[in-house]
C-alpha cells in the first residue's frame, strides 16, 4: 500500500525523506572516505539542535496549558502571547552567577549535569524518527536505549552527594530509590513487545507495527497486553523522568529541589533541559514500543511524513505528561514504592505471561477474550487487594497530663 | 475501581482548560499595570500630611507637636519645629513644621501616628507604587512630598474624611462662638462675666 502510493508519486516521497536527502545532498560535497562519519555528524548536530529547541517550546507551552488548567493566563509578557518566555529564561540562566559551595566536591559537582545531558542525548541516537531516519541502527537498540537511561540516575546522584548539602542528598537517594523501582518496570512492560516483535532492534519493532487491517493499523497498543504494557509504561516513564505524581526527588515542600538544590545559573538550566530531554526520548520510546513509532494512525494517512506522526505523537505523550502534572498531587515516598512493588510490578509480571498466552494461542477472536478478561481481573483484584487504603479513622490526641 | 479518581481529576483538569478559552469569566486574574482593582476605602499604605486650601505649606494642619515622633514605633518620623509660628485653621498662631521626614522603608504602616495626632494632620495614604531605583534619598520623603490636600483625602477615604471634616467645622464653630461671646462680653457693661469666660478660651485653643 506504502510502496505503491510512493511510488505513484515521488513527491511525497520527497517530502518524507526530506531529511535524509537533506543529508545526503550536503554529504555529497565530501570525498567517499569522509561521508559515513559526516553524515553521522550531520544527525548528531540535527539532534542536538531539535530537541532543545523543543524544550524551549515545551516549558513556554507548559506554562500556559498549567495557567488554563488552573483558570489562570500563564505567561504572557514576552513577546507575542509570551512566546518569547524561553529566550527571557535562557538569557536569565546565562548571566546568572555560578555558585559551588565551599565544601562541595568541585569535580564531580561539575560533572554531574554534563553527564545527565550527555547521556539523555545518547538515548535519541536509536529511536527512529521517522522511515529511515535513525542515527544508529543498532541491533539491540532498545538496550542501549535502557543502559543510557539507567546512567542518568548516576547523574542525579552524583549530583546529590556532591552537593555536600542534606536536602540535596536526601532528594537524590530518593530518585535513586524510585528510579530503580520503576525502571524494571519500564524494562519489563517493554520486554512484552520485545517476545511479540522477536527483536530488540527499535526500528523492526516500528517496521513490525507498520502494517494495516483494513485502515487500522497494527500498533501493539490496540491489544490487550499492548493496551496493559502502554499504561505500565506510561506510569513508569513518568517516574523515570520524576515528573508530577512522582517528583519527590524534588520535592519543592519538603526538599526544596532536591538533588539540583546547589545548583545556579547554567549548570541549573542543564539539569531542567536534562529533564525535558528524558521525558522527550521515554516518551519517543513509548511512542516507538506501543504507538507505532512514525507509523500513520489510518493506512489512507499515510502520504503525510512519517517524521510528522513521529513528533506529533512525542507532543501528545508530553501534553499528557503536563495534564497529569496539572491535575494530580505528589505521592508519598511509602506510596510510591508500595505502588511500585506491590501493584505495577505483579501487573506486568502478569502481562508477561499473557503475551505469551496471546503469542501461543494464535489469530483469532478467543486470544482477544481470554487475554482481556484475564487483565481485567487482575486489574480488578489487585486494585481491591493491594491498594486498599486503610482508613484510620477519626485521629486522637494525647495530650501531656 | 483503581483510578477512577485520577479519571474523575483529569475530566477536571480538562474542562478548565478548554472552558478557560470559551468563557472569560473563569479566568480571574487581574493583569495588572495595565488593569487594576480600586483599592478598598480602608487600604492603608504610608502617612502623608494634610493641608487645607490651595498653598501646601500656609494650609498645612501640623503644628509640630511631636506627639506621633515619639509615639512611631520605629522611630520613622523626624521633625524639626519652626521657629515662627503661622495661623492655624481657626486664626490662632501655632508652630509648624521646619522639617518633617518620613523614611518609608522603616515605617510599618501602623497607623498609630494617626491615631495620637490631635490635629487631624496625619492620615493613612492609599499609594502603593513607591517602588525606586534611589534606595537612600528616594525612600526618605520630606514635607513637601509628604503634603497632600484634603481634597486628595476625601477621595481616597471619603467617609474618614467627611467626619474629620464635620468635626473640624464644630470646633471651628464652638472657637468663633466664645470669641463672639468674649467679645460681647468685653463690650457689655459685666466685668465679672468676662473674667469668667477667658480662661476656658485659652486652653481650648491650645488643645
Amino acid at each position: 500500500m506504502i510502496a505503491a502510493s510512493a511510488a505513484a508519486n515521488p513527491f511525497i516521497v520527497d517530502a518524507d525523506q526530506v531529511f535524509v536527502l537533506l543529508r545526503d545532498w550536503l554529504v555529497g560535497f565530501l570525498p567517499a572516505a569522509l561521508r559515513p562519519a559526516a553524515g553521522a555528524v550531520l544527525g548528531v548536530i540535527a539532534i542536538v539542535c531539535v530537541f532543545p529547541g523543543l524544550f524551549a517550546l515545551t516549558t513556554v507551552f507548559e506554562r500556559k496549558g498549567l495557567g488554563r488548567m488552573q483558570n489562570r493566563l500563564g505567561p504572557n509578557r514576552v513577546g507575542p502571547f509570551g512566546f518569547f518566555q524561553p529566550i527571557a529564561d535562557g538569557i536569565k540562566s546565562l548571566t546568572k552567577e555560578d555558585i559551588v559551595p565551599l565544601r562541595a566536591n568541585a569535580v564531580v559537582h561539575f560533572l554531574a549535569p554534563l553527564v545527565l545531558v550527555a547521556t539523555v542525548f545518547m538515548g535519541f541516537a536509536v529511536l527512529p524518527m521517522g522511515r529511515n531516519m535513525v542515527l544508529v541502527d543498532m541491533d539491540a537498540g532498545l538496550l542501549f536505549f535502557f543502559a543510557m537511561g539507567a546512567a542518568t540516575e548516576l547523574s542525579i546522584f552524583m549530583a546529590g552527594w556532591s552537593s555536600r548539602n542534606k536536602y540535596s542528598l536526601l532528594g537524590a537517594m530518593r530518585a535513586v530509590a524510585q528510579m530503580i523501582s520503576y525502571e524494571v518496570v519500564l524494562l519489563l512492560s517493554s520486554v512484552s513487545v520485545v517476545m511479540i516483535s522477536g527483536s530488540l532492534s527499535l526500528s523492526k519493532i516500528v517496521a513490525a507495527q507498520d502494517q494495516y487491517s483494513g485502515v487500522f493499523p497494527h500498533w501493539y497498543i490496540f491489544t490487550p497486553w499492548g493496551l496493559a504494557g502502554f499504561l505500565v509504561f506510561a506510569i513508569a516513564a513518568t517516574a523515570e523522568t520524576n515528573r508530577s505524581p512522582f517528583d519527590l526527588p524534588e520535592g519543592e515542600s519538603e526538599l526544596v529541589a532536591g538533588y539540583h538544590i546547589e545548583y545556579s545559573g547554567f549548570k541549573f538550566a542543564l539539569f531542567f533541559l536534562g529533564e525535558y530531554l528524558a521525558m522527550f526520548s521515554i516518551s519517543g520510546l513509548g511512542t516507538t514500543l506501543f504507538l507505532g513509532g512514525w507509523s500513520a494512525p489510518f493506512s489512507f494517512l499515510a502520504w503525510v511524513p512519517s517524521w510528522i506522526w513521529f513528533f506529533g505523537k512525542v507532543m501528545l505523550f508530553i501534553f499528557v505528561f503536563i495534564w497529569m502534572r496539572g491535575t494530580l498531587p505528589r505521592l508519598r515516598q511509602d506510596q510510591l514504592m508500595n505502588f511500585a512493588w506491590k501493584f505495577v510490578l505483579p501487573f506486568t509480571l502478569l502481562n508477561l505471561v499473557v503475551t505469551a498466552l496471546w503469542r501461543f494461542m494464535g489469530p483469532g477472536w478467543s486470544r482477544w477474550i481470554v487475554c482481556s478478561l484475564i487483565l481485567l481481573a487482575a486489574y480488578v483484584v489487585m486494585g481491591r487487594l493491594e491498594m486498599r487504603s486503610d482508613h484510620f479513622g477519626r485521629r486522637s490526641y494525647r495530650y501531656a497530663e | 475501581m483503581l483510578g477512577d479518581g485520577i479519571l474523575k481529576g483529569l475530566a477536571e483538569t480538562a474542562k478548565n482548560f478548554f472552558l478557560s478559552y470559551v468563557s472569560r469569566e473563569r479566568l480571574t486574574t487581574v493583569e495588572y499595570p495595565e488593569h487594576r482593582i480600586p483599592t478598598a476605602e480602608n487600604a492603608r499604605v504610608f502617612p502623608f500630611l494634610v493641608y487645607d486650601g490651595p498653598d501646601w505649606l500656609a494650609g498645612m494642619r501640623c503644628v509640630a507637636c511631636q506627639i506621633c515622633e515619639k509615639e512611631c514605633p520605629p522611630k520613622c518620623i523626624y521633625i524639626e519645629k519652626s521657629s515662627d509660628k503661622k495661623p492655624d485653621y481657626v486664626g490662632k498662631q501655632q508652630f509648624y513644621p521646619a522639617r518633617f521626614d518620613i523614611d518609608i522603608s522603616v515605617c510599618m504602616s501602623c497607623q498609630i501616628c494617626v491615631e495620637v495626632c490631635p490635629f487631624e494632620a496625619i492620615k493613612m495614604d492609599t499609594q502603593f507604587e513607591l517602588a525606586t531605583d534611589d534606595r537612600f534619598g528616594g525612600l526618605l520623603e520630606d514635607r513637601r512630598k509628604l503634603a497632600r490636600s484634603n481634597e486628595y483625602y476625601h477621595s481616597i477615604h471619603p467617609a474618614e474624611a467627611a467626619e474629620v471634616d464635620a468635626r473640624l467645622a464644630e470646633e471651628k464653630a464652638k472657637v468663633e462662638a466664645r470669641a463672639k461671646a468674649a467679645a460681647k462680653a468685653a463690650a457689655s457693661p459685666a466685668p465679672a462675666a468676662a473674667t469668667e469666660s477667658a480662661p476656658p478660651a485659652k486652653t481650648e485653643g491650645g488643645s
